[in-house]
């Protein structure tokens, strides 16, 4: 029996010498590759981005919303139809309860925003100074929406960072007067550039004590209140208590609908999930692509290799030997074809993350280890029908095969 | 006449008996042997001559177990060769029997002295062991010089001279060699052909065939053959055997 070292090296001496081909092979095997552990590693880096923009809000979060949507499945809704309005009175008593730490109502509406010649039109939230905790909100100057009741409105506000740069330009900001619709307000914080989440994009945004906004968009309810909760235990426990009041303050009505960043997290977890399996399914394909590659040029090879195949039988090589000779080729070419895309990919995944240091673009270890056993087992399985004709081959006849060229 | 495939000689090295061979060219049959019937002793030279197509290639092919008779029986170092399988008889062909081309069949990517060690590869001999027979080898065939070189590198006569230490490294009972000057100029077909003569004085048993009547009648022993029939054998130098002349056409 051959000793498994010169079959490595019979093999390496052999791909070594048809560069060409070898070359070939091991683009295409490596393209293959690349493409599933390059496509897992941004559909998983777009999960972990997802992910993390709704930890943003913390787990031991609650948000109600007005009207009553049966949530058995599916989406929470995003969109409140309620029959009935959430007051600021109603926000206010959930304080009562003592596992709720703090509570932020949370109106949102568009308006013009003018400072003397220059206006635009943008996001208006109104709230408290409870908001900027609950969301991690942080200033780059000045002070945050003052501790005010609830109900009291103030002339104040805070305002994103594009917005200052739109309204001010280089100017300072703090402490001037800016007009909203027929209201005025002097701004007395500007947040720091980071601050999108959830959809809203803050540094457009314009922060006021939640009475004033509801004067100037004439609402009486609020659009969602968010409340801080000691401990996430029990949230099921609380999330009762806390219908039970609304209930009761509502003439025995249940309107209102409750949900926690877990269940939305859950709900946009499992689709990332079955999209970055898609395209990680994409990959494969053109890995399988590759394999087919490896097949024919096996077919090629060993046509023509087919004196030397019947010179080494003639040799005293067995049919096994043979085979295992174009096996073991076809595997080793897989194999540096798997780690050479697998190198690449990493190296693209760090240039992407390099452009975009925010979202952590990163293969996961079963992307790339899916890959290379599906590579190797390519090699084998489509190697192994032209390597068994191969060894099939009457040496006289492989012989004759030169002798007739 | 046939040779009638009766012989008495139980410890020939090579003993073949009603051996047939039919190939289909297009879609006529060719009978390239017909109930062939030979004994060789260990030791001996013989030539194989004939015209194009007279089945001596397929005579050659079939002693080295290259290709299997349809039927008959073949005899080699005192085993029946025809039930074998594939696989046995490659052992047996790497154990027993050493092959010289025409046009060498060299890997062109092994260097001469790779070449010459691939067999003692494929018998899966240890490192140590195949440089300490390679050696030998090497020096014999003069190619020390040459022994790094590729095959592209080296002349026709050196080629040959690598080939032939490839058949010989794992010290075969018999060697046989399809035309192995054909593709030599005299000189180097020459040296080439007394590198053989010295090896079967050494006692290895050497079976040439070619289309060269001066090499031809270097053998002590001469077969010719026409349309897969054995119509001479000339047995003139060589004294272990007994001659079996069917049909002699010598003067």
């Amino acid at each position: 029996m051959i000793r498994t070292r010169d079959q490595l090296n019979f093999s390496i001496r052999a791909l070594l010498r048809q560069r060409f081909r070898t070359l070939m092979q091991l683009i295409a095997m490596s393209i293959g590759v690349l493409a599933v552990v390059l496509l897992t590693g941004l559909g998983e880096g777009a999960r972990q981005y997802v992910l993390g923009e709704f930890s943003v809000l913390g787990k031991d979060i609650l948000i109600m919303l007005p009207g009553r949507k049966e949530t058995s499945g599916g989406m929470p809704p995003m969109t409140g139809e309620g029959t009935r309005d959430i007051t600021l009175q109603d926000a206010q008593s959930l304080l009562r309860l003592p596992e709720v730490e703090r509570i932020a109502p949370l109106v949102v509406g568009n308006a013009e925003i003018s400072r003397g010649a220059r206006s635009r039109e943008t996001l208006v939230l109104g709230t408290n100074n409870a908001f900027f905790d609950i969301r991690h909100i942080q200033l780059a100057r000045g002070q945050i929406l003052p501790d005010l009741p609830l109900d009291q409105p103030s002339p104040v506000c805070v305002i994103g960072t594009t917005l200052k740069q739109e309204l001010f330009a280089a100017e300072p900001a703090l402490g001037q007067w800016v007009g909203i619709d027929t209201y005025r307000c002097r701004v007395i914080g500007i947040l720091t550039d980071s601050g999108t989440g959830l959809g809203m994009n803050m540094s457009e945004a314009l922060i006021m004590p939640v009475a004033s906004s509801m004067q100037l968009f004439n609402t009486e309810g609020v659009f969602r209140v968010m409340i801080d909760v000691r401990s996430a235990m029990g949230m099921g426990v609380l999330s009762r208590q806390i219908e039970d009041i609304m209930r009761e303050r509502h003439d025995g009505q249940l309107d209102v609908t409750l949900i926690t960043p877990d269940s939305l997290l859950k709900a946009f977890d499992s689709i990332l999930s079955v999209l970055t399996f898609a395209i990680a399914g994409i990959g494969a394909i053109s890995l399988f692509v590759a394999g087919v590659l490896i097949m024919n040029m096996t077919l090629i090879t060993v046509s023509q290799r087919t004196a030397e195949i019947g010179l080494l039988k003639a040799l005293g090589a067995s049919s096994r030997e043979v085979r295992q000779l174009f096996v073991t080729e076809a595997v080793m070419l897989s194999l540096f074809g798997a780690l050479l895309g697998t190198l690449l990919a990493e190296m693209l995944l760090w240039l992407v993350r390099m452009q975009y240091p925010d979202i952590p673009f990163a293969a996961p270890l079963w992307a790339t280890a899916a890959a290379t056993a599906i590579a190797v087992g390519c090699g084998f399985l489509f190697s192994w029908i032209p390597a068994s004709r191969a060894a099939q081959m009457a040496p006289v006849t492989a012989l004759q095969h030169q002798n007739g060229k | 006449m046939k040779a009638a495939g009766i012989n008495p000689t139980a410890d020939a090295l090579i003993r073949v008996q009603g051996v047939n061979k039919t190939f289909l060219l297009g879609d006529e049959p060719v009978h390239a042997l017909n109930n062939i019937g030979l004994s060789i002793q260990a030791g001996e030279y013989l030539s194989v001559m004939g015209p194009s197509g007279s089945g001596k290639s397929t005579l050659l092919n079939m002693l080295g177990l290259l290709d299997v008779p349809d039927n008959g029986q073949y005899w080699l170092n005192g085993a029946d060769t025809v039930p074998m399988s594939e696989e046995q008889r490659a052992v047996y062909r790497r154990r027993h029997i050493g092959f010289v081309f025409q046009s060498y069949h060299l890997i062109p990517r092994l260097s001469a002295s790779e070449n010459i060690e691939l067999p003692l590869i494929l018998a899966g001999i240890a490192p140590a062991e195949r440089k300490r027979r390679l050696a030998p080898v090497i020096e014999r065939l003069g190619l020390g010089s040459r022994a790094g070189h590729l095959p592209n590198q080296l002349s026709g006569g050196q080629r040959q001279r690598v080939a032939i230490g490839r058949a010989i490294i794992m010290k075969p009972r018999l060697l046989l060699a399809d035309e192995p000057t054909g593709n030599l100029d005299s000189q180097s077909g020459a040296e080439v052909v007394q590198l053989l003569e010295e090896l079967n004085a050494d006692g290895i048993t050497l079976i040439v065939v070619t289309h060269d009547a001066d090499l031809g009648r270097r053998a002590s022993r001469r077969i010719r053959m026409v349309d897969g029939v054995i119509v001479s054998d000339d047995c003139t130098h060589y004294s272990g055997s007994e001659s079996r002349t069917d049909q002699s056409d010598a003067p």
